[in-house]
């Protein structure tokens, strides 16, 4: 199982604690963990990618392994850790007072 | 016995204040949404149960929300707003093209007749329509296509479509309000649109008095007499009557004609009400004083309006939807302040009394008159 960690804005919305656990069929990328985690959750459609363009919402960055993945393509093989399920898929908002 | 729900939209969540006809004490319940962008929330006429609210942020974009209980619970809905084909370009601030780019739901006005049609006003401006409760969004792109589209540029806030009226009076007139490339008309429904701009005179843009380009803070209606509107421009308070065809100046003795929201009296179609702002570039009341303004002449003749309401030391400003007005008898006045209080007064605006001190920002206000 993929493993994500959503920012709690996100966890709200989708009414989950903690981390979201995924089944991934095929090869596991970015898109695909995406695609997997908006058809379990379709109230996160437009939140994390734009609707038309499909990229990335600004504001958003993607992490795992400790690397930033944000402008790795997306159909890229996430490292095999997190691919096994020993290491999650971190979704997390820039940073941000007011 | 008949009471009164006051929908308040804030910088950080949304808030439902309750109240039955006395409106002396209120019930408050929120926030609902904390720590979003809650532009604005608003019933349906034909079921008050039903209410959708735009919530949105930098982070995640935007959602919608509806209710089918008065505001207990929420669910969200639809939020894929598409505009239909390629939007194209309009006016950057500095004049150069800028690609149309969907940023969020400013205002959402539903049906006076069906509680499954809502429209919805967004920045960069446009208009769409969603006739299954919220749950699927279409544009009507006949305004934003309109020929003058390209020239439209954005005011300081964004390029937002703020103000939708449906008119009682017309079946298929409606009225969109843009900032700032000015009023709109339709007369089929939202099909196809022409620009209600004659007798506005602007600074700032190259022709004074062009036919769009006008900063349109806010546009008022009453539903008896609905070739009647009332503006509140940038600078300037307008009144149309003959449906916007054309506009003539009523700040008259106004303290400053800047401002941002206008309304109307329930039951008194020349009562109007403002709140005057410094300037454009002092967006706080005049000497720190917070006052409305009321015509009982349908304009040009103002009185203040200052028991309950600070005077002294008040720097908040008050934002285009973030005044209503209730239909009891006799008629509620409310509005919210970017300093988060929610005033109310029960007497048209004779005294005043917060319901609220301390939300987020105020955004937007709406107010139902309940059976």
């Amino acid at each position: 199982m993929i493993r994500v960690v959503l920012p709690a804005h996100l966890r709200v919305l989708a009414h989950v604690d903690g981390e979201v656990e995924l089944a991934v069929a095929g090869q596991v990328t970015q898109r695909a963990v995406l695609d997997a985690l908006e058809a379990r959750y379709p109230v996160l459609c437009g939140t994390i990618r734009d609707y038309d363009s499909g990229r990335r919402r600004a504001f958003l960055r993607f992490f795992a392994c400790e690397q930033d993945l944000s402008h790795e393509p997306p159909d890229e093989p996430l490292p095999e850790a997190v691919a096994a399920g020993a290491e999650p898929y971190l979704i997390v908002g820039a940073m941000a007072g007011g | 016995m008949s009471g009164v729900r006051v929908l308040v939209g804030t910088r950080k969540g949304a808030f439902v204040l309750s109240s039955d006809g006395k409106r002396e004490q209120w019930d408050v319940s929120g926030p609902h949404f904390g720590g979003w962008e809650i532009y604005h929330v608003k019933g349906s006429p034909a079921n008050p149960d039903r209410l959708f609210a735009s919530q949105s942020n930098g982070w995640f974009g935007q959602l919608i929300q509806r209710s089918d209980d008065g505001g207990r619970t929420w669910e969200p809905v639809g939020n894929k707003f598409s505009y239909d084909g390629d939007p194209g370009t309009h006016q950057w601030y500095d004049g150069t093209p800028h690609p149309w780019e969907f940023a969020r739901v400013w205002h959402l006005e539903p049906s006076l007749d069906d509680p499954d049609t809502v429209y919805a006003g967004v920045e960069d401006a446009g208009l769409f329509r969603s006739a299954d409760g919220g749950q699927t969004w279409q544009e009507l792109p006949g305004l934003r296509g309109h020929d003058s589209g390209p020239s439209w540029q954005p005011g300081a806030g964004g390029m937002c479509l703020h103000t939708i009226i449906l008119d009682p009076g017309e079946p298929g007139r409606m009225f969109a309000a843009i900032s700032a490339a000015g009023a709109f008309r339709s007369d089929d429904a939202g099909q196809t649109w022409r620009p209600v701009n004659r007798g506005l005179h602007s600074e700032g843009i190259p022709d004074e008095d062009a036919e769009v380009g006008h900063c349109v803070h806010r546009i008022a209606q009453h539903p008896a007499r609905p070739e009647v509107l009332y503006m509140q421009k940038h600078w300037d308070v307008m009144r149309s009557d003959d449906s916007g065809e054309s506009w003539h100046e009523v700040s008259g003795n106004l303290p400053t004609d800047f401002g941002f929201p206008i309304d109307v009296h329930a039951h008194e179609p020349d009562t109007v009400y403002v709140v005057p702002i410094t300037s454009d570039s002092l967006h706080f009341p005049p000497d720190g004083k917070l006052r409305v303004y009321r015509s009982r002449t349908g304009g040009d003749d103002w009185e203040a309006l200052t028991k309950g309401l600070p005077q002294e030391n008040c720097y908040v400003n008050v934002l285009r939807d973030a005044m209503a007005v209730d239909s009891l008898d006799s008629c509620g006045i409310y509005f919210g302040t970017t300093g988060g209080q929610v005033y109310a007064s029960a007497d048209a605006g004779d005294s005043w009394e917060p319901i609220v001190r301390d939300l987020p920002a105020v955004l937007s206000v709406e107010a139902q008159t309940l059976p």
